[in-house]
């Protein structure tokens, strides 16, 4: 690697990792567009400080974009607060104006001005990581590392801000005060990041590391910090390619690495990715299933002699509105289990592991049934027909007093096994 | 350690005086001028229509909407000089339950105001967390992330952090709106106890039929104060109907469990 490329190699690292950090707080306090509105309005700040001093000055520019980038958050908070105006359409707002501002900025500085000095200035929009220099790294680096230490800092009062700002306040946190130095630590990485990656692209870097990393983690700490990996990651690769491929600018690579980063975390997280989802989705239906038919099979199993474990399919049918199909299926899922077996015919017989569960079936339903009539108002959240819940979800008084109550109305299922509970029939 | 000595000597100092406090959103007024003493510690419910400004007046109080007029007192100071005596239950709707914390860390909230600046919780405050966790009783799900929570659930751990806080005297909005019969009873014990204990708790409630059940003071809020007192004193169908209007139903719903509760006593 040359002397150039570790250079922008660790400008955009560094870059990643404290855009990762920061957009973490952004996108649960759910700020994410406002971090994008910021980067927009950065725009005419950057034209601005050019058409003062009349050469380029990456200081000065930068300072130019934190004035017009915060006075685009000051029109959105005034706008949402003292008129009807809603936050997402201040938002629009202030974003397009600023950023249409910055354009027309940009024209006229492209029209009047000599070549020489004006170089590089429409990589404001898309990005350039080809103009990192080394004082940029310096920059970028101290502002990641400042960013870090004032959230490792600062991490519980952070915590309890964005999670529940007004029971911060009434524990006597600052709140407001807390909230501008996250809104200025968003502000910095976007100001900082703006020639690397470009005001359109700069609120990706914000977001996307931060909303994969909550894929894989429910705890804080550790979705900063893959967060922060994940937005060096982003930004190393993503340099790697604009570098490779003459004229691909380096903000639209960047998020487009970090767009794989986010697609992978989103199908396959554990947990909260969508295949995870999915398929606990499946499972779920299936034991709901399961259940019904159990169920089913145990009030006909009641109606008829208690010896007599054949029955027709056609019975069952007559009780509910499934086809055969339907019913032969979900027979064949418990056949699996060894619940019922097949006969010819037509008809199947329920085994004696089969009709334990069949009765757990039936009280957990029945249980819950009369859990929701008694307590209609309030627990419809609660209630929900799996039997294997009601030990957790419902205290044991409650508990017992249903089975009392079942037992009165000579509902509760008889053949249950005092000791056989859920161990055998999950 | 200051706090206790002061709580316990200043006997003749009303546990919370409101004065005067009126709340405007948008120029419209939303409280208009309360007056509210609470002379001893005990469990207050605050009742009126939806609209009333009951959560407004809370909140008010707690320093978190401007107040247009008005002065708090906690103890006899002003409200900001004793936070440290002051804990709070939000309304379960106000917060994002996919914040990714687990019940423990959300409970450990509550210690933060006695730790103060960059002081991170230790493992005195993880066992005194859990303490609080237990008297709740769902000390077995501490580890589990609070959106995996049911409603009941949820509101105990707001409860929980709460105890966290180790304050004299609390302020709940509507904590058992929404939650299963069982939580509501565990809620009523844990609010007893804590009265028993010596504290304050000032609970915004929605069911007119188990105030007579549940508190020894009542206040009646409809944007103005109708009254406040002993719930025998005041909750009567004349000061009912100045709160909710004709609105018979509740009123008769509300005159059936007064009667009830008498015919216990």
């Amino acid at each position: 690697m040359s002397y150039t490329t570790t250079i922008i190699f660790a400008g955009t690292s560094l870059l990643g990792a404290c855009a990762g950090l920061v957009g973490c707080f952004a996108v649960l306090r759910r700020r994410a567009l406002v971090g994008d509105a910021l980067a927009h309005a950065a725009l005419p700040g950057v034209c601005l400080a050019f058409l003062v001093l009349g050469y380029r000055s990456l200081p000065a520019m930068l300072l130019g974009a934190f004035v017009t980038g915060i006075a685009g958050i000051v029109c959105i908070s005034t706008l949402r607060q003292f008129t009807r105006i809603k936050e997402d359409a201040a938002i629009g707002i202030v974003l397009s104006v600023f950023f249409g501002a910055g354009v027309v900025l940009l024209r006229v500085i492209m029209n009047s001005v000599s070549a020489g000095s004006k170089a590089g200035l429409e990589t404001y929009i898309y990005g350039k990581t080809t103009s990192i220099a080394l004082a940029d790294v310096y920059l970028i680096g101290g502002a990641a590392v400042g960013c870090l230490a004032i959230i490792v800092l600062l991490y519980k009062e952070f915590q309890v801000v964005v999670f529940d700002s007004e029971f911060a306040g009434v524990q006597g946190w600052p709140a407001f005060l807390l909230d501008l130095l996250l809104m200025a630590m968003i502000a910095f990485a976007v100001v900082i990041g703006l020639p690397a990656v470009g005001v359109v692209m700069m609120a990706a870097l914000l977001i996307i590391p931060a909303a994969a990393a909550r894929f894989w983690t429910e705890q804080l700490w550790v979705m900063l910090a893959m967060s922060a990996l994940m937005g060096a990651a982003m930004g190393a690769v993503g340099t790697t390619f604009s570098s490779r491929f003459e004229g691909l600018p380096a903000g639209p690579a960047i998020v487009l690495c970090g767009s794989v980063v986010f697609l992978i975390s989103l199908l396959t997280a554990p947990r909260r990715g969508l295949l995870a989802r999915l398929w606990s989705e499946r499972k779920f239906r299936r034991r709901m299933a399961r259940q019904r038919t159990l169920n089913v099979l145990y009030n006909v199993w009641e109606r008829s002699h208690p010896e007599v474990l054949s029955f027709a399919m056609d019975d069952v049918l007559r009780r509910k509105s499934w086809t055969f199909d339907e019913l032969h299926s979900a027979l064949g899922a418990l056949s699996r289990e060894g619940c019922v077996s097949f006969q010819p015919e037509g008809r199947f017989a329920m085994t004696d592991h089969g009709l334990q569960c069949a009765a757990m079936a039936a009280r957990g339903f029945r249980m819950w049934e009369l859990f929701l009539t008694e307590n209609a108002e309030a627990s419809s959240g609660i209630a929900d027909f799996d039997y294997r819940s009601l030990e957790e979800r419902l205290p044991r008084e409650m508990i017992a007093e249903l089975e009392e109550k079942l037992k009165e109305e000579g509902r509760y299922p008889t053949i249950m096994r005092r000791d056989g509970f859920s161990h055998e029939c999950n | 350690m200051m706090t206790q000595v002061e709580t316990s000597t200043t006997a003749a100092v009303p546990v919370l005086d409101v004065h005067d406090v009126t709340v405007a959103y948008h120029r419209k007024p939303v409280i208009w001028d309360v007056d509210l003493t609470i002379n001893t510690p005990q469990l207050v419910g605050i009742v009126g229509p939806n609209g009333a400004g009951k959560s407004t007046l809370i909140k008010a109080i707690l320093g978190l909407v401007p107040m247009a007029s008005g002065r708090v007192s906690v103890y006899g100071k002003p409200f900001r000089q004793q936070r440290r005596l002051v804990g709070y239950v939000p309304q379960r709707e106000s917060v994002d339950w996919d914040f990714p914390v687990n019940v423990l860390d959300a409970v450990l909230m509550g210690t933060y105001g006695e730790l103060g600046w960059l002081r991170r919780p230790g493992r005195k405050q993880k066992a005194w967390a859990r303490e609080c966790l237990d008297q709740v009783g769902i000390a077995d799900l501490e580890a589990r992330q609070i959106g995996q929570l049911s409603g009941g659930q949820q509101q105990r751990v707001f409860l929980a952090r709460a105890l966290a806080q180790k304050a004299e005297i609390y302020f709940m909005d509507e904590p058992m709106a929404g939650v299963d019969a069982a939580t509501e009873r565990v809620i009523f014990e844990l609010l007893r106890q804590m009265r028993d204990d010596g504290k304050t708790v000032i609970v915004v409630h929605h069911d007119l039929r188990t105030i007579a059940g549940y508190f020894d003071e009542v206040v009646l809020l409809n944007m103005r104060l109708v009254a406040s007192g002993p719930v025998a004193e005041v909750f009567t169908n004349d000061n009912l109907r100045k709160t909710y209007g004709g609105r018979l139903g509740i009123l008769e719903d509300a005159g059936e469990a007064m009667r009830a509760q008498e015919r216990s006593q």
